[in-house]
């Protein structure tokens, strides 16, 4: 079912994401969208992530569509002005790609290319401005098009950003822009996260806090490096106490999401390339 | 000011290969401010030149090599630089532009412009703008998001802030949340939620004429 369907009958909604490849080879990717794709309502495809250069988010969306399965085209204003993020849109949209998630998108920086150009023509606010533009027939330049899309639109928030105010404020001001869900950078305290969920309640959107699995004490340094990443105390101490770090891993992503079961309107899971684990974690909430 | 660091002299030495007798020109603005384009600036790399066998023909620090009348006036008659085969230009883009309508010789820059600089002290220079042409800084509470923002997004922070810094350089200070400690000050935090800033005009003015600024 389409996503925006179950994101207003169903009480906790499950996402997951995946990464596209660095060259051609899907085979991976798929077996590992066959794992997951039963399991979850939607499937993030993440847009060049951490500023990497990567098989395109809008090729792999529609792999995933031709098996069945719910994509999500994360797009990012990095990399694009706002010729070609519209053009993108409307070609998601013609291959059966309605649900969009925006963002701003890891900055060049951080990322594989650091002497490249960062976009940034549109902000995050601007394109789901634009994207609600073109559902209403025109585009940006006021041109009337010819068929017109409808998405279901999504945007991100940290709610462990400091400070939280700039947060909640950026959340009200895309909702405004257009977006119907949110999904979160990773929350690894399902109590803290209650905190910031009680306070976006009445914002009537759906938030789906992202949780990611962490699998050794390596993978862990290199999580806590990411953008607006923060891991806290207890967390890094359980894994760093284990004698099996996954199994620790897996077993904090289940009780995470266990707790947010109990009030969260869904979770999205990141598992970064361990997707393959989604289920057994499934089995223990 | 326009803020310039000298280019790594190997670079230089290398773009002056081809010639055995160069003028190297100054700046006595920006470019000396900077410690860049300054007499000791300019003495610094004619030793350099000479050390590398290199005849230096003259120089001149300019008052403004930015003019192109002041780089006709000091430059298009001399005999040192008619005598010369290149000039080193120790100057911002501005000033290399204003030389190459002055003189027909191979120009050479040896200082790279990195951007409009506010002085915090001699030697320590901030962005505060990036010359954009669209300036929203009334808004932002006078501190702009266009510059002082990794990704110059206009209507708010991502979510790459940790602890009040920036994704990209732990060091730096989120430039949103110094505009909301700003805006409370005034009571107009709310603004950063009101203001929606529509996709920018980045197109803008290449040239100025007295007629053009009457009508702006």
């Amino acid at each position: 079912m389409r996503l925006c369907e179950q994101i207003a009958r169903k009480k906790f909604i499950i996402t997951a994401e995946l990464f596209p490849p660095k060259g051609t080879d899907v085979t991976n990717l798929m077996s590992r969208a066959d794992i997951i794709g039963p399991l979850v309502d939607g499937i993030n495809v993440t847009d060049n992530q951490r500023a990497s250069m990567r098989l395109g988010s809008i090729a792999v969306c529609r792999l995933l569509k031709e098996k069945g399965y719910e994509p999500i085209l994360q797009m990012t204003c990095r990399d694009r002005n706002r010729i070609a993020l519209q053009s993108d849109l409307l070609s998601a949209f013609v291959l059966g790609i309605e649900n969009i998630l925006i963002l701003s998108g890891d900055h060049p920086a951080v990322g594989e290319y650091k002497d490249t150009k960062g976009v940034y023509d549109l902000d995050p606010v601007q394109l789901l401005t634009a994207a609600r533009t073109l559902e209403s027939g025109v585009d940006l330049a006021g041109k009337k098009l010819n068929g017109s899309p409808k998405f279901c639109l999504g945007a991100v928030v940290n709610p462990t950003a400091k400070p939280q105010e700039l947060q909640l404020m950026m959340m009200q001001k895309k909702i405004k822009a257009g977006a119907r869900f949110f999904q979160t950078q990773t929350v690894f305290d399902a109590s803290e996260f209650r905190l910031f969920h009680d306070k976006v309640k009445g914002f009537n959107v759906k938030v789906f806090p992202g949780v990611t699995l962490i699998k050794s004490v390596q993978f862990m340094d290199f999580l806590s490096n990411l953008p607006g990443v923060s891991i806290p105390e207890p967390v890094k101490e359980r894994i760093k106490k284990s004698g099996d770090p996954l199994k620790e891993g897996i077993q904090i992503c289940a009780e995470t999401i266990r707790e947010l079961k109990t009030f969260a309107d869904g979770v999205h899971i990141m598992a970064i390339g361990s997707e393959q684990l989604i289920p057994e974690i499934l089995d223990k909430i | 000011m326009i803020i310039t660091v000298t280019k790594p002299l190997p670079e230089i030495l290398d773009a002056l290969k081809d010639y055995k007798r160069v003028f190297v020109a100054g700046c006595a603005a920006c470019a000396t401010k900077c410690q860049t384009g300054s007499e000791e600036a300019v003495e610094l790399i004619i030793s350099e030149l000479k050390k590398s066998g290199i005849t230096v023909t003259g120089s001149a620090v300019l008052d403004t090599p930015c003019d192109v009348r002041v780089a006709k006036k000091d430059l298009s008659h001399s005999q040192e630089v008619k005598s010369s085969e290149a000039i080193l230009v120790l100057a911002c883009g501005a000033g290399v532009g204003a030389i190459e309508k002055s003189v027909d010789k191979p120009l050479v820059p040896g200082l790279n412009p990195v951007f409009v600089g506010t002085t915090e002290r001699i030697g320590h220079y901030n962005e505060y703008c990036l010359v954009c042409g669209d300036c929203i800084a009334g808004k932002t509470g006078g501190i702009c998001p266009v510059s002082r923002c990794a990704k110059g997004l206009v209507n708010g922070p991502c979510g790459g802030v940790i602890d009040g810094k920036c994704e990209t350089d732990t060091g730096k200070d989120c430039v949103w949340v110094l505009i909301l400690d700003k805006l409370k000050k005034t009571g107009r935090e709310k603004d950063i939620i009101d203001n929606y800033f529509p996709p920018r005009r980045t197109a803008k003015p290449r040239q100025v004429s007295a007629e053009a600024r009457k009508h702006r």
